[in-house]
């Protein structure tokens, strides 16, 4: 019998060949006669786009081509489309001005494409894109959300640069408990605007085959299927069938690699052109211009409580930056994945919150890891915190007395979700006890003894992941659905080939999804193996974000795993002569009840494709299902995060002495894999809250554009992270699974600002928190 | 202008021209095609390049090639191979010190040479020697306790 796998730290199939350098990533793949590409980028973040001069650089030894902007509009190359359709308060669209592959008349950002150089090597290409000549003329840039309404317009079509005005909720009852209310905090904040950095910059290879017509792109992908759709719907570049899409291995993603940006599509458009393979592979500084940044929010909110501090209403009125154009799910994140979350973990019985999203002339912005849930749970977790010093109410004490129950489920809030299970106390207590807030005292009167500064702060999460029923995605605006493709081919020998939809780039998912799929057959996780990112080998999935791998990808394998068995009881019935429903499954074998007889899974499928003994008359033969699977509802992983910290009031350095993290993720299959994917969250929450700054100056140049500016954490700067579990098995998957991918980067900042700001004794304190920032506070404080 | 470069890579000698800007991760990713030395920065700050130049570490996108002649160079396929790991590769498997992957051989190549050239570890001296590679994924919690880890069985 094979040990069961579902529950254990399995050490992932995927490390071998990382750990031995043989990891394969786009930039380490060279096609025969591949030529390189470079792109010629705007060095101004508005201007209008005058004569572009190509003469130079197109005489250039190994040059190809220059390709412009303007010949992407000639060959009337489709617009990159945002895929989730708001409408304002009023009912109107959201406004969506068009985003076209490389610029023609009009730049709108610093970095912002104007041409493509193709050439024989990537120094030449280089070289010659230095000599391509632009004429531009300069317009005044709109930099920062706050200012972006009363600027001057930077699309006619976007009055008062506004994208959409949208709200949800009571706004009538929520104003009036307001009114009515004992006490009431005002909290006014920005969630700072990040850039993504995964390690692996962005890079891509188009292919064009003259015989076969087919296109073949290598992407930096976490979603290839959304890519083709979006490149052959679209943009109309390639008939879907002529198009393959491959994410081999990806190096980290983080939301920014969901998207379809301008340069693999350009580079697409190049390779069908010019008929030659063409690489391009960004520099970081590329990387710092033209990823999709994350976040940037200015939030004014109001918490309403009565005298004993029960939570009666929260009003949130947010100004989200979108950039200068709307990346592929930019609209939808500070509205329906940040809107929604406004209730928490507690019964706040009214909510009402405005988001008007602005265009400025700066990157694009769109999701990066939590997509915002990390602003919602920002924005309610510190304001919380605030409502319990002026309330002088223990902040563990508030949060407890106003969290929704195991009993209250399901649960309904006011802003629009149904949580189906949870037990927010539960975190919570463990939490407490795991960071030892009873002994926190004690360590804060030793901290002063040195002259230092101590200080606690919690954080009591929640998320909506694994998005969403597709019906209801699309009844909010979605522009496609959300469910999942799951393969599982048993191979005539009893091995298995699993194909999913999902992507994995740094998840473990091809140990994880074995693992999955081996419990469930009694085999051993060595011979299953997961194959994802080929649009040329699986259906057609929905790929990898918002932490869905499992809940919905890992379902869909579920459920055709499942079909596997029913298929294989069948077969069994015919080769042991019994009845079907005599026949039970388990530890990897089909056993005829009351009876010793018994065929093995491997006999089984040997017997699917070597049909000599087979019921052929009422069964096909093999051994493959497939399923796609939607889900009935979102999955809500929750927590509590405790985070400590010890100031040197000399310095403003801050030390994070202890990080508490319990989360409740549902049913784990590899507990390993989990703590890993936390460690990482949390550090990038570390990171927001602390070091990463993304600033633009007010001419809307990049400040932030190399790791020499931009502050990435780095292994002195975190601290070892303590991790725990609880769990409530999520109702309505197969799997039993929420998600786990996104809770560390949602939980962690306002758990740290809440931690400092004790420490400090001060209202608020903006991240990033930096040692001159927190130096400054202690000295205001002081006098 | 183009130069000729000896060196030694992974215990084998190669003879190579190349311009004479050619750093060395150009050389050992393009020319002779270990494409498991990466690269994630322009500005030497992430690390991913990191290999062995006669046993230390260094940033490979800031060395030239032509400052490589009749040098050692071992990369992470040098280090050990699937059938014969190297205890630091071990020890990143074991303890998940990897996600993505992308950081790990520099990663891996920089942790050795901090195992041997500092008289002893511990979880500071390992971060602090560590700060010259970033990684975007685990929060450094795992390779933390992969190189305490490998480090005890490389001084056994």
């Amino acid at each position: 019998m094979v040990e069961q796998s579902i529950g254990r730290s399995v050490l992932r199939k995927e490390d071998m060949r990382f750990i031995t350098g043989n990891g394969r990533y786009t930039d380490d793949i060279n096609l025969r006669g591949q030529t390189y590409g470079y792109f010629v980028r705007s060095p101004y973040a508005h201007a209008v786009v005058g004569e572009v001069d190509a003469l130079a650089a197109q005489t250039m030894p190994g040059v190809i081509a220059v390709l412009t902007g303007k010949q992407v509009a000639e060959d009337e190359l489709g617009s990159l489309p945002c895929g989730w359709m708001i409408h304002s308060k009023d009912g109107s669209e959201m406004k969506h001005p068009p985003h076209p592959v490389m610029a023609a008349t009009k730049v709108n950002y610093v970095g912002e494409p104007v041409a493509l150089v193709v050439a024989e090597s990537f120094a030449e290409a280089k070289n010659a894109a230095e000599l391509v000549s632009v004429d531009y003329e300069e317009l005044n840039a709109v930099v920062s959300a706050s200012d972006a309404q009363s600027s001057p317009d930077i699309y006619e079509e976007a009055p008062r640069n506004t994208c959409y005005e949208w709200e949800l909720g009571e706004k009538d009852a929520t104003e009036a408990a307001i009114k009515g209310a004992a006490h009431v905090t005002r909290y006014t904040l920005t969630n700072n605007r990040l850039i993504p950095n995964a390690l692996e910059p962005r890079a891509a290879i188009a292919d064009f085959n003259r015989g076969t017509e087919e296109l073949t792109l290598y992407t930096t992908s976490q979603n290839p299927h959304l890519a083709r759709l979006i490149l052959t719907a679209f943009v109309q570049l390639a008939p879907e069938h002529k198009l393959r899409i491959i994410a081999p291995d990806v190096g980290g993603g983080f939301g920014s690699k969901i998207f379809v940006y301008s340069e693999e599509t350009a580079l697409a458009w190049a390779s069908m052109k010019l008929g030659v393979a063409i690489k391009w592979t960004a520099e970081r500084a590329e990387s710092f211009l033209a990823d999709a940044h994350g976040r940037d929010h200015v939030s004014e909110a109001e918490l309403a409580m009565d005298e004993e501090g029960n939570f009666l209403a929260l009003r949130v009125k947010t100004t989200a930056n979108m950039g200068a154009y709307l990346s592929t799910f930019a609209s939808a994140v500070p509205t329906y994945l940040y809107g929604t979350l406004l209730a928490g973990q507690y019964k706040t019985p009214n909510i009402y919150v405005e988001v008007d999203s602005v265009f400025t002339n700066t990157a694009p912005v769109d999701a990066y890891r939590g997509a915002g849930r990390p602003e919602a749970t920002f924005l309610v977790e510190r304001i919380v915190e605030l409502a319990a010093k002026e309330l002088g109410i223990d902040p563990a004490e508030l949060r407890r007395k106003n969290m929704i129950k195991p009993e209250d489920f399901p649960y309904q809030t006011p802003v629009a979700l149904e949580y189906d299970i949870g037990d927010y106390e539960a975190s919570l207590n463990k939490a407490l006890k795991m960071a030892d807030y009873a002994g926190f005292a004690n360590r804060k009167a030793d901290s002063q003894a040195n002259g230092k500064l101590r200080g606690i702060g919690f954080s009591c999460y929640i998320e909506a992941c694994g998005l969403a029923p597709s019906a209801l995605a699309g009844s909010l605006g979605a522009g496609v659905g959300l469910w999942e493709s799951g393969e599982v081919r048993v191979n005539p020998t009893g091995s298995v080939t699993v194909l999913t939809g999902t992507h994995s780039h740094g998840q473990g998912h091809e140990t994880t999804f074995a693992q999955l799929v081996a419990s469930r057959f009694g085999i051993s996780v060595d011979d299953v193996e997961v194959v994802h990112g080929d649009t040329g080998k699986m259906d057609f999935g929905l790929g990898t974000y918002g932490s869905r791998s499992l809940s919905v990808g890992g379902s869909a394998l579920a459920v055709a795993a499942d079909k596997v068995i029913e298929k294989g009881r069948r077969i069994a019935a015919h080769l042991l002569e019994g009845e079907v429903d005599n026949i039970n499954f388990e530890d990897g074998e089909f056993r005829l009840k009351e009876s010793n007889r018994s065929k093995t899974f491997q006999e089984i499928a040997f017997a699917a494709y070597v049909p000599h003994d087979y019921p052929i008359e009422e069964l096909e033969p093999g051994l493959a299902e497939k399923a796609f699977y939607d889900p009935v509802n979102f999955t809500y992983p929750a927590g509590t995060h405790i985070c400590e910290v010890e100031i040197d009031p000399e310095t403003g350095v801050t030390e994070i002495t202890k990080f508490t993290a319990v989360d409740d993720f549902g049913n784990i299959i590899n507990p390993m894999i989990v703590e890993g994917q936390v460690h990482g969250g949390i550090a990038q929450g570390v990171g927001q809250a602390m070091l990463e700054q993304c600033v633009y100056d007010e001419s809307g140049q990049l400040q932030t554009g190399s790791y020499m500016d931009y502050c990435m954490p780095r292994a002195d700067d975190l601290p070892n992270f303590t991790v725990g579990m609880t769990t409530t098995v999520c109702t309505h998957n197969p799997v039993g699974a929420k998600g786990c991918g996104e809770a560390g980067a949602i939980g962690s900042p306002p758990a740290i600002i809440n931690a400092i700001t004790d420490a400090i004794g001060v209202r608020d304190i903006s991240m990033p928190a930096t040692p001159e920032k927190i130096w400054r506070a202690v000295q205001e404080v002081k006098t | 202008m183009s130069i000729s470069v000896q060196l030694n890579v992974n215990g084998k000698p190669v003879s190579v021209d190349c311009p004479a800007n050619t750093t060395l991760v150009e050389l050992i990713r393009e020319r002779l095609e270990l494409t498991g030395t990466h690269v994630g920065c322009d500005t030497s700050q992430c690390g991913a390049c990191t290999v062995h130049l006669n046993g230390r570490a260094v940033k490979a996108c800031t060395i030239l090639a032509a400052q490589c002649e009749g040098t050692e160079v071992t990369t992470i396929e040098g280090l050990g191979d699937t059938d014969n790991l190297h205890p630091m590769q071990e020890a990143f498997r074991e303890c998940h010190g990897l996600q993505c992957g992308f950081c790990t051989p520099g990663m891996i190549m920089s942790a050795v040479d901090l195992v041997h050239r500092e008289s002893s570890i511990n979880e500071q001296i390992i971060r602090e020697g560590l700060e010259g590679n970033i990684c975007r994924c685990t929060g450094y919690h795992n390779i933390v306790r992969a190189v305490e880890t490998a480090a005890k069985k490389m001084r056994n």
